[in-house]
C-alpha cells in the first residue's frame, strides 16, 4: 500500500509514471461510465490520460476489461501484462481473468458479487482463488450488498467501488475530483442514487 | 480546448470542423457510433445523415453528393469496405467534386467481427486509394482534416483507417470550442461532365493514368507532410542505441514502441508514417541511410515492410530489415509483444521489466482455468423463442444457417445451431447453394433439412438478392428472418423496416413480407414467436415443403422496447 501511495504523489510530479488501472466485470455493469468518470477526474486534476474499451455483441453478457492509464504524457492506451497498479473488479470471477496484469505491488479491489452462468465454479472456490492466486494486495468487499441494503440498488457497485477507492487512496484521484466528474458525466435522472453510493463510500472507507 | 473524445466522436469532431455536408453509414463495430452521433447532431449541425441500407448504398449516396458538390464522409467498419469495393474502384477513377473521407474502421484480434482479421489497407493496391492511419484520437480528428485537405487539393477520396484501439480510445483532443453555430445548410448542385463522371471505355484506361499520375503528386505531397515524421529526429543524438537500429511504424504501433521506448529509456530513432499509400519514398530511403538494422513495426500482414524492402534494396542493399519474422501477423500487437521485438534486435532482456512479473510467473497463471463466459442473449430476447422452438421441432441433422447479428449467438451453448457463418446475407446464398448440392444427383430432394436465421438489418442489407436467387434457382431452405424491429447488436440504429430515418424522421415503413412475397415466396407467415404453438406447427408444415418457406419471426428487440417504454 505504502508503495502505491508514494507512486500515487508521483504520479502528476513524475514524467514518465503512469498509473494503470483495470476495471473488470460482465456486460450491463456500467464499465464504460466509470471509465467514463475516471477519465474526467484525471483530466479535472490536470493529468494525461488514455483508455480502450471494446464494444459489441461478445460484450452482451460476456467478460469486459477496460484499460485506464493516467500519468504526465501517455502513450499507449493499453496496460501492459503484469503493470496494472490499481484493479477494480465488478463481479468476483472477472477478477482471476486479468490475474496477468497484476503484480506484488498491485492492488485489486474487488465486488463480491457474481454474475452466475452455467459451467461457473462456486463463489466460495474463486475467493480461494483469488487469495491464493491473486499478486499483490486484494480486498473483496460486499459492495454490490451495502448498495443494495442501503439503497434499495446494486447497480451503483462500481461507482461505490471507484469511490472507496479514491478514498482509501488508491488511486492518484481524489474524492473531489470524482465527485465532481459524477455531477458531469451522469445524466439528471440517476445523480442523485451515484451521488449517495459516493457518500456511502466514504462512510465505508472512514470506518 | 481539449475535451475527453472517443476516438470515433474525435472524426466526428474532425468532420464537423472540416465543414462537412453530406454524411452515410452503416453500422459496424468499430465504427458505428459515427453514425450514432450524427444520427443525434446531424439536424443541429446542418448536415445531411442518412443510415444506408448498406455499405455499398451508403458509399454511393456519398459519391452522388460529392458528384454535386457536397462534402462529405462515410463510414463503415472493415467488411463493409468490401462491400462497399464495388463503387469504390471506379470512384478513384472519377474523382471526387466535392471532398470524400471514408472511414475504414479494422478490429485486429477480432474482438467484434466474426469474419476475418481484414487488413483493409490492402484496398490502397487493390483501388489506388490514399490511405491515412491515426494512431490515437487526436490523430483521428487531425487525419479526417487532412483526408479532406487531400481530398480538395486532388480530386480523389481518401480513407481514415481506424482499428478497434484507435476508434475505441479516449484521450483528451484538441477541439475548435468555436463550433456551436451550425454549418450552412449548403445546396449541391450537378453539372454534368460525362468525360468525369462515366467510366465508360475508352476513357476509363486515360483515367486510371491520371490516377496513377495524380497518386505520384500526392506522394509528393506525403513527403513533405509533417504527418510523416521521425519524432526523435535532433532529439536524441549522442546516446543513440549501438548496432544503428531503426524503427519505422505507423498506426496504433506508435504508441506501442513509444511507450516501449520510453519505459526502457532507449534511444532508437523511429519514423512514424501518417500515410500509408502513397508511401513517402524519399523520406523512408533518407530514414535508413545510415541504420544498419530496421525493425517495421506493423499490426497484421506486413504489408510495410515489405514496401519497405523492395525500397531500399538498391539504395541500402546491406540495411537488415526485420518485421514479421519478429512481430505476430495474427492478432493485434501491444507494447509486451514490440517490447519483444526489440528485445532480441539489441540483445536485452525487456520483458521481464516491463511486465514487472518474471515470464515464468506469466506462464504458470495463464495455466489457471477459468470456465468461459459467453454472450447471451438479454433476458426476454424474442431470439429465446426462435431459436428454443426450432431446436424442439428441427429434426436432428438439420443445418443451421447463421447470419450477422445478435443471432451469432445461436453458436454457443446452450443453443448451439449455427453450422455455417460467412457474412452479410450468407445464411440464405450458402444456404441455397448447400440444398441445391443435397439435391443433385437424384435429382430428388433430400430428407435433410436446413433453417437460414437472418436479421431484419442484414436481410434488407444483403438477404435479398439471395432470397431471389434461392426462388429463381429452385431450392427449398425454411429462412426465418427475425425481425426485431431494429439494427440491434450494433447499438440500436434505425433500418428501412422501422419507419424511421437515421436522424428519426418518419420514413416509408418497408415490410419483409411484402418484399418476400414480391420475391416470388409462396409459403410465407408473419409470426410473432411468442406464440410458440403457432410457430412450431409453421415450422413443421414449412420444413415439408417443397419449395423455399420464410417465416418473419416479428418481436421487437427487448432493449429497444424497454428504451421505447421510458422515453
Amino acid at each position: 500500500m505504502a508503495e502505491i501511495i508514494k507512486k500515487r504523489d508521483k504520479i502528476s510530479k513524475e514524467a514518465g509514471k503512469t498509473f494503470n488501472v483495470i476495471i473488470t466485470g460482465t456486460g450491463g455493469q456500467g464499465l464504460i461510465t466509470l471509465l467514463d468518470i475516471i477519465t474526467e477526474a484525471a483530466v479535472s486534476q490536470g493529468l494525461d490520460v488514455k483508455t480502450s474499451e471494446l464494444h459489441g455483441l461478445s460484450q452482451r453478457g460476456g467478460s469486459i476489461n477496460t484499460h485506464i492509464r493516467i500519468g504526465e504524457k501517455v502513450h499507449s492506451p493499453l496496460v501492459a501484462l503484469g503493470s496494472a497498479d490499481l484493479v477494480l473488479s465488478l463481479e468476483i470471477l472477472e477478477s482471476l481473468r486479468v490475474i496477468n496484469y497484476a503484480n506484488s505491488e498491485t492492488i485489486s479491489l474487488i465486488n463480491r458479487y457474481s454474475v452466475p452462468f452455467i459451467g461457473t465454479i462456486p463463489e466460495k472456490e474463486t475467493e480461494d482463488k483469488i487469495n491464493k492466486l491473486v499478486k499483490g494486495k486484494k480486498y473483496v468487499i460486499p459492495a454490490a450488498e451495502i448498495c443494495q441494503k442501503e439503497l434499495g440498488k446494486d447497480v451503483v457497485a462500481g461507482i461505490y467501488l471507484l469511490s472507496y477507492a479514491s478514498f482509501k487512496k488508491m488511486l492518484p484521484l481524489k474524492p473531489e475530483s470524482i465527485l465532481k466528474a459524477i455531477f458531469n458525466r451522469i445524466p439528471q435522472k440517476y445523480l442523485d442514487l451515484n451521488v449517495k453510493a459516493f457518500k456511502l463510500a466514504e462512510k465505508y472507507a472512514n470506518k | 480546448m481539449k475535451k475527453v473524445l472517443l476516438g470515433n466522436e474525435a472524426i466526428v469532431q474532425g468532420a464537423l470542423e472540416s465543414g462537412v455536408d453530406f454524411v452515410s453509414a452503416y453500422p459496424g463495430t468499430p465504427s458505428s457510433e459515427i453514425g450514432n452521433i450524427f444520427g443525434e447532431i446531424g439536424k443541429k449541425q446542418g448536415v445531411y445523415f442518412e443510415f444506408s441500407t448498406n455499405e455499398k448504398t451508403a458509399l454511393e449516396a456519398v459519391i452522388g453528393a460529392s458528384f454535386s458538390g457536397l462534402k462529405c464522409l462515410v463510414a463503415m467498419k472493415s467488411f463493409g469496405i468490401n462491400v462497399a469495393s464495388d463503387a469504390l474502384l471506379p470512384f478513384v477513377y472519377t474523382g471526387t467534386k466535392g471532398p470524400v473521407v471514408i472511414i475504414a474502421a479494422d478490429d485486429p484480434s477480432c474482438w467484434s467481427s466474426g469474419q476475418t482479421e481484414e487488413n483493409s489497407r490492402a484496398f490502397a493496391y487493390l483501388g489506388h486509394i490514399p490511405i491515412l492511419e491515426p494512431s490515437d484520437a487526436q490523430e483521428a480528428k487531425d487525419f479526417v482534416k487532412l483526408g479532406f485537405e487531400i481530398s480538395e487539393k486532388f480530386n480523389i477520396p481518401v480513407i481514415v483507417r481506424t482499428t478497434t484501439r484507435v476508434a475505441h480510445q479516449r484521450m483528451p483532443v484538441e477541439i475548435n470550442p468555436k463550433l456551436q453555430i451550425p454549418n450552412s445548410k449548403k445546396k449541391g448542385i450537378f453539372i454534368k461532365d460525362v468525360k468525369r463522371f462515366a467510366t465508360m471505355p475508352p476513357r476509363v484506361l486515360e483515367m486510371k493514368q491520371e490516377l496513377l499520375e495524380k497518386i505520384e503528386k500526392i506522394r509528393a505531397y506525403a513527403e513533405k507532410s509533417k504527418t510523416n515524421r521521425d519524432p526523435g529526429l535532433g532529439k536524441f543524438t549522442e546516446t543513440r542505441v549501438s548496432g544503428k537500429l531503426g524503427i519505422i511504424t505507423s498506426g496504433i504501433s506508435y504508441l506501442y514502441v513509444k511507450e516501449v521506448l520510453e519505459e526502457f529509456n532507449l534511444d532508437i530513432p523511429i519514423l512514424k508514417l501518417g500515410f500509408f499509400y502513397p508511401l513517402p519514398e524519399k523520406k523512408i530511403s533518407f530514414f535508413v541511410r545510415d541504420l544498419k538494422k530496421v525493425l517495421i513495426v506493423e499490426e497484421l500482414e506486413g504489408y510495410l515492410e515489405k514496401e519497405v524492402k523492395a525500397l531500399v534494396k538498391e539504395t541500402s542493399p546491406k540495411l537488415k530489415i526485420y518485421g514479421k519474422d519478429l512481430l505476430p501477423e495474427v492478432g493485434e500487437l501491444n507494447s509486451e509483444k514490440v517490447a519483444s521485438a526489440i528485445a532480441k534486435l539489441i540483445n536485452k532482456n525487456l520483458e521481464s521489466n516491463l511486465t514487472g512479473n518474471s515470464p515464468a510467473g506469466i506462464r504458470e497463471n495463464w495455466k489457471l482455468k477459468i470456465p468461459n463466459r459467453f454472450p447471451r442473449l438479454c433476458p426476454n430476447c424474442p431470439y429465446w423463442f426462435v431459436f428454443s422452438t426450432v431446436k424442439e421441432v428441427a429434426p436432428k441433422n438439420t443445418i443451421f444457417g447463421g447470419d450477422i447479428g445478435c443471432y451469432m449467438i445461436a453458436g454457443f451453448p446452450p443453443h448451439n445451431i449455427q453450422d455455417y457463418l460467412l457474412c452479410m446475407g450468407a445464411s440464405i446464398g450458402v444456404g441455397h447453394g448447400i440444398k441445391k448440392a443435397l439435391q443433385r444427383g437424384s435429382g430428388q430432394d433430400s430428407d435433410q433439412k436446413l433453417i437460414a436465421f437472418i436479421g431484419d438489418s442484414t436481410f434488407f442489407h444483403s438477404g435479398i438478392p439471395a432470397l431471389i436467387n434461392t426462388v429463381y434457382n429452385k431450392s427449398n431452405p425454411l429462412i426465418i428472418i427475425m425481425d426485431n424491429r431494429i439494427t440491434a447488436m450494433t447499438g440500436h440504429q434505425p433500418n428501412p423496416g422501422m419507419g424511421l430515418t437515421g436522424t428519426l424522421e418518419p420514413a416509408e415503413e418497408i415490410k419483409i413480407e411484402e418484399i418476400v412475397k414480391a420475391c416470388g415466396v409462396k409459403n410465407l407467415k408473419v409470426i410473432d414467436p411468442k406464440n410458440i404453438d403457432e410457430f412450431k406447427q409453421t415450422v413443421r408444415e414449412f420444413l415439408n415443403k417443397n419449395e423455399v418457406s420464410v417465416i418473419v419471426a416479428k418481436r421487437i428487440c427487448a432493449i429497444w422496447e424497454k428504451r421505447r417504454v421510458k422515453k
